[in-house]
Formats: C-alpha cells, structure tokens, sequence
C-alpha cells in the first residue's frame, strides 16, 4: 500500500505492517478531536516514523497516487484540522 | 474516519475536480503538463527565494559576530587600562547583541531546513512531469478519446497528488519567508539607525573613550598612580584577564552577566 508523507515523497508499506500504523492513526486522530497538541504531535511523529521505517521509497517518477497521506512533520495541530476540512489547505 | 485516509481522499476529489471539468480526455493531458511546469517553476523561485534569505541572514549573523567580538576586544582593553565601567558597558551592550545572535542562527537552521525540503520536492516534482510526458505522448499515440480516459486518469491522479504536495510546501516556505523577511528588515533598520551601536562608526564612544586614553596608560591611570604616591588612595591593582575586581561604580549600572570571554564567539558557517 502506497503512504505519502507529505513533504518528503511516497513509500510502499507491506501490508503486515498496516496494523500499527492504523493504532497509531487512531491516536493521532483523538488527538486532533481534543485538541491536544502534545499528543497529536507524539502521535504525528510516532507515525511518521514507522512508516519511514518500515516503507520502501518509491522511484521519484512513479505516478502512482497514494491510499494513504499524512501530514508533514512540522504540521500544527490547527493547519491539519483545516486540511481536513471542507475547506481544505491543499491548493487545487 | 482515519487521518491518513481521509487526507488521501481530500486530494483524490481534487484531482477528480480537475479532471471533471475538461471535455476532451486529452485536452486534460496537456492542459495538466501546462500546470506541471508551471508549479515546477514556482518550486525553483519557492527555493530561490528562500536562498536569498538565507544569504542575508548569513550577513547580518556576520555583521553582528563582527561587533561582538569588537565589543569583547574592547571589554579587555578597557580592563588593561583600569577602567571597569567601560568594560562593564561594552559587556552589557554584548549581552544584547548575544541574544539576537542566538535567535538569528535558530532561524538561519530553519531556512536552511526549509531550502532543503524544496530542493528535493523540486527534484520529485521534475521526476514525476518527465515520467507525465512521456506517458502523456504514448496516451496521445496508442488510445482513442473514448479508451484513453482510464489511463489519463491513472497518470492525472498521481501527478495532481504531488502537485497538491508541493503547492502546500511552497506556501508554507513563503509563509515562513516573510516573517524572516520582516525579522531582516528590521534588524537592518536598527543596524541602520544604530541602535544597535554600529561600533565601527563615529558613535563608538567607548573606541573614543579609549582612544583618548591613548595606547600607553591612561590619563586616568597616571591620576591614579600619582594618587597613591600622594597617599590619596589605593594603587590599581594589576588586573588579570577576565576577572573584573568588583569596585564601587561611580554610576550605577545593570549588573550583566558575568561572562568569560569567548574566545570564539562566532557559531554559524
């Protein structure tokens, strides 16, 4: 399954490793209902990390879109929450 | 719903936005590789633009690195020639100075960080529109209008996704750019107007203070000597370097802190 980490590129992440990186995208999703930035931001990172870990880095001219896109690193509680709005951040 | 799906669905209705409003399948093809190089442009000024403040926060670091260590060469010798009050202020003013510094470099790290990441998106950006193109003509050569919609699809999807991604990080650099921008500026303005003492300049008045001293013993320090031989007060003691003997200040003053001197006070490469 293709991950974006926006800001950094796309990687293939096997599905076996899916699972704990669903746990870790549950946090961070509680975390950005409370309005937690400590949390979201532990959970951010753990996430990142995992799937910088685990994943391949696709070739930088693969065209392939991705199933899953996380925030970049230094993302603020705030901008992600407007990303996931109706409104959304990502220029068209 | 989970983050990381739905941040992939906000970019697939984008990019199906996009595709919806075309008519023919590959008028999108080149209409979208128009768009391509146009981003691909906007990431090289995006990085352009951030190396240009880069390069004047590295200048005014190296303005101010220049006055600190005029200012500490200036402590010194005011110390060797008696006068504690002077080294007391050109410490006091280093102090302010050392601060700024501090800031400063934290901020060259960032646009060095933030100059980084645009240069490798620019590089994924032009790995992605050489690989649209090249598919964009085989679309164009091997497929009728009516087969050709899944493919474009497939290449719009991909190349729109990164599209999306870069866009965002360039406006987040220029975001990031303006507040250093204005942070430069107005750190030129008070180099400009001096308040932040450029040293070097007419305003130095504690270079003219030493300077009138002389390069020898003071006036002042003659006074006192012949003072001592009189019998009219303590001989100044020999002072070492970097321990200040606290004596009663005939002005009160800011007490700062009591820092040895640096002997390298220059930090960013």
């Amino acid at each position: 399954m293709i991950v974006r980490l926006m800001g950094e590129g796309q990687l293939d992440v096997a599905a076996d490793d899916l699972s704990a990186l669903n746990t870790l995208d549950a946090e961070l999703e509680s975390a950005i209902e409370s309005g937690d930035e400590t949390a979201f931001r532990a959970a951010l990172h753990a996430l990142l990390d995992n799937v910088r870990k685990v994943g391949t880095p696709l070739p930088a001219d693969s065209l392939a879109p991705s199933e899953l896109i996380l925030p970049p690193a230094d993302a603020h509680i705030d901008e992600v929450r407007s990303m996931l709005g109706d409104e959304g951040l990502i220029p068209d | 719903m989970s983050v990381m799906k739905r941040m992939s669905m906000i970019f697939k209705s984008k990019a199906n936005k996009a595709l919806d409003r075309m008519e023919d399948p590959r008028e999108t093809l080149d209409y979208s590789y128009q768009r391509q190089l146009e981003m691909l442009q906007k990431v090289r000024r995006g990085v352009a633009d951030v190396a240009t403040s880069r390069k004047r926060l590295e200048l005014q670091i190296n303005q101010l690195e220049g006055q600190q260590t005029k200012l500490t060469e200036q402590g010194k010798k005011a110390l060797q020639v008696g006068r504690e009050d002077l080294a007391r202020e050109a410490l006091t003013r280093r102090a302010g100075l050392d601060s700024q510094l501090g800031d400063l470099r934290a901020q060259y790290q960032q646009l060095q960080g933030e100059e980084e990441k645009l240069t490798l998106a620019s590089q994924r950006l032009q790995a992605k529109v050489d690989s649209f193109r090249t598919r964009k003509e085989t679309i164009k050569a091997t497929y009728t209008a009516a087969e050709a919609q899944t493919k474009i699809n497939e290449a719009f999807s991909g190349i729109s996704e990164e599209m999306g991604d870069v866009g965002l990080a360039i406006q987040r650099a220029e975001e990031k750019t303006e507040t250093m921008k204005a942070r430069a500026g107005a750190i030129d303005e008070l180099l400009a107007s001096g308040a932040l003492e450029d040293f070097s300049g007419p305003k130095d008045d504690i270079q003219a203070e030493l300077d009138r001293m002389g390069s020898g013993p003071g006036v002042d320090l003659e006074l006192e000597r012949l003072k001592a031989e009189l019998g009219q007060g303590p001989a100044p003691k020999e002072l070492s370097q970097g321990t200040p003997t606290a004596q009663p200040q005939q002005q009160p003053h800011d007490t700062p802190q009591q820092a040895p001197w640096p002997q390298n006070p220059g930090g960013a490469q």
